[in-house]
């Protein structure tokens, strides 16, 4: 334990951000977004003052790119960070405070989409759409990508220390139905990613659970809390580099950063099949340059702007352009890009506004028990 | 003119003066958001981003069933564990910086005053770091049993067996130490307050007539410091009750307190409604306690 890891409790993009959200209210956001408009800058040649205001993941961005975007374009990038989708969503949905560009993940874009929220593309503006893998062109979550661009997509796994660990553990098993390693596992806080892998665990669709299903899942979840450490803020990744667990639910690009740190490392998606995330570039109605919204888009989907991107954050890339330029041990990674039929058995969670409150009530109640 | 603004319903005009902009601040950003959260709380959820504010109780039977009502009572026994830690704690550490000589009186309560200056997550990071399976903490209880193992063989005896890490981090220990850590000067500052003000020639004559220093302590100090202690207990139960970042990054499976559900339910839930009956369930509680913490104070004037 040296001071090193001590700051790198906070290095992961969800977790101290989260914790910071909760200290800090957000006064200051608004205030400098408020500003924007007040002074006269000069016009582009589309109309619009030569400002955008991008609302971004922490640690979620390529280390020049906003730089190299002024350079090229003359617009001044104002990003702006949040911790969760819920800090994104309750803050826009009592109106937009003037975000240009915003990165919601798949349910999210589902379900902003639903209350109205969210501005349709204009895809003559995004020729860079061409760059984007056929796989990630139409989704179930945004059917023709009507509302949304993608920007990188995760899978949830099991992230473990190797020497601490029997074999590859390759089913939920070890986490939700097993007493081997008492007291050395940490799941997510998430109630609604919990059931849905439950339900995978039971061998059935994240988005076909029934009641039934989670009365079932909710005594499984009690039966087993007692060997279970902790259920984390996403920062599984640092639990397992600190050693306070061995075994731990978290998505495949945490655990990748992680990996480059301490080879004792591993990563599997259980044989059950997983769920699949996706965070995507949108535009919230009452954006207040959306041209410069649509080629901001445009510029992030570039081959050579999005392989500068996953240089930096090592997610997957749904960009096949940026991709082909990434270097072979990046590529090759079977952490950052599962196997095929590993993949085949994952699924996007739907947005569902009737079962999310179920979850988090059982999930209440587990937590209580 | 000093004595003519001691009663402000004689000079109506300057003290509307002094009290119109607190008043208004109080009104835009204090009474209008409780009001609107107030109306939530009996209103549903119509679409993801819209509330229909309908009148209904639901969100309070619901906030009332027994699962939410014992969460809120293991949440009201931690706050007072962590209170009464804070208590016995902070005393003699008040009693300390009173008695102290006055040049070191100024450096004391800066020392208790000095965390406030780094951020709260800063802080429970810090415990953190220090109270992991691979902490500071443990490093050093292994280093002492090594060193007890290590004199057992001097004599002659077995060594120890290998030293297994306590675990300090992820339960509901953790959160009680992490609650007491940050509202230990919440606790101090009062009591420090009231003792300052106690005339110690009190103290003397008691002394003096022949009681010992418990008896002094427990008949004297105690009730003339009675003020602050219970000023410390509000201002230290209140935000213990309602603490949600501790119990988050510290606490182990069974941890949650009240303000982690209400936190829930206005992120992940997206179920606003309810969450603003909890939020305000909370806060007729603290509500109550206040009116018979007043109630009592008012009594025992009576019967002075």
């Amino acid at each position: 334990m040296d001071f090193k890891t001590f700051l790198h409790a906070g290095s992961n993009r969800r977790a101290m951000l989260k914790g910071m959200g909760i200290a800090a209210v957000g006064f200051s956001l608004t205030g400098t977004l408020a500003g924007c408009g007040e002074k006269e800058a000069k016009k582009l040649a589309n109309g619009e003052e030569a400002k955008l205001n991008f609302y971004n993941w922490d640690t979620y961005i390529g280390e020049t790119t906003l730089e190299d975007y002024k350079d090229s374009a003359g617009v001044d990038v104002n990003m702006t960070l949040f911790a969760s989708n819920d800090e994104l969503f309750a803050k826009l949905r009592a109106g937009n405070p003037g975000y240009d560009v915003i990165v919601p993940s798949n349910d999210f874009v589902e379900r902003m989409a639903a209350a109205d929220m969210l501005v349709e593309l204009d895809k003559s503006q995004i020729p860079n759409f061409k760059n984007v893998a056929k796989d990630f062109q139409d989704v179930p979550y945004d059917p023709a990508r009507k509302y949304s661009m993608p920007y990188t997509w995760l899978a949830l796994g099991i992230g473990y220390r190797k020497s601490k660990v029997k074999g590859v553990p390759d089913s939920w098993k070890v986490l939700f139905d097993s007493d081997e390693y008492k007291g050395r596992i940490a799941v997510l806080s998430e109630a609604g990613d919990m059931f849905r892998l439950y339900g995978k665990y039971m061998g059935k669709s994240v988005n076909a659970l029934t009641d039934a299903d989670i009365k079932a899942i909710e005594a499984m979840m009690v039966k087993q809390k007692p060997n279970i450490k902790s259920f984390h803020e996403d920062n599984g990744q640092d639990l397992l580099l600190k050693g306070e667990v061995d075994l731990v639910l978290e998505y495949n690009g945490d655990i990748a950063q992680a990996m480059t740190e301490d080879p004792d490392i591993g990563f599997i998606i259980p044989k059950e099949g997983s769920q699949l995330n996706s965070d995507n570039l949108c535009i919230p109605k009452g954006a207040p340059h959306p041209k410069n919204a649509h080629a901001f888009i445009n510029y992030l989907l570039d081959a050579e702007a999005g392989k500068k991107i996953t240089e930096t954050i090592l997610y997957p890339t749904p960009n096949d352009a940026a991709k082909a330029l990434m270097p072979e041990e990046y590529k090759s990674n079977s952490v950052i890009f599962p196997p095929a039929d590993v993949l085949a058995k994952c699924e996007y969670a739907k947005f569902n506004p009737e079962l999310q409150p179920k979850y988090e009530e059982a999930f209440t109640r587990v937590r209580a028990a | 003119m000093a004595g003519a603004l001691q009663d402000w319903k004689s000079q109506k005009k300057p003290f509307a003066a002094i009290a119109s902009l607190p008043v208004f601040w109080l009104a835009l950003f204090f009474v209008a958001p409780m009001a609107i959260v107030w109306l939530y709380s009996f209103g549903q959820n119509a679409g993801p981003a819209d509330i229909e504010i309908s009148g209904t109780l639901e969100n309070y039977k619901r906030a009332t069933e027994w699962l939410y009502l014992s969460i809120f009572l293991k949440s009201l026994a931690v706050a007072a564990l962590t209170t009464l830690i804070c208590l016995i704690v902070g005393f003699p550490v008040a009693m300390a910086i009173t008695f102290a000589a006055p040049k070191w009186r100024p450096w004391l309560l800066l020392g208790i005053m000095l965390p406030f200056w780094t951020n709260l997550l800063i802080r429970t990071y810090a415990l953190m770091a220090l109270m992991g399976t691979n902490g500071y903490m443990n490093k050093g209880l292994g280093g002492l049993w090594e060193g007890a193992s290590w004199l057992r063989t001097l004599v002659g005896m077995q060594p120890l067996e290998a030293w297994t890490p306590v675990q300090l981090l992820y339960n509901n220990f953790a959160v009680v130490l992490g609650l007491v850590y940050v509202h230990l000067p919440f606790m101090v500052l009062p009591l420090y307050s009231a003792l300052d003000r106690l005339d110690k020639s009190l103290i003397e004559a008691s002394l003096d007539l022949g009681a010992g220093h418990f008896k002094t302590f427990m008949q004297i100090v105690v009730p003339l410091a009675a003020p602050g202690i219970v000023a410390g207990v509000m201002i230290t139960l209140i935000p213990a009750l309602g603490a949600y970042l501790t119990p988050d990054l510290m606490g182990g499976t069974d941890s949650q307190m009240i303000a982690n559900v209400i936190e829930r339910q206005f992120k992940r839930a997206n179920d606003w409604p309810f969450g603003a009956a909890l939020s305000f369930l909370l806060i007729y509680a603290m509500f109550i306690l206040i009116a018979l913490q007043s109630m009592k104070a008012n009594k025992t004037k009576e019967v002075r």
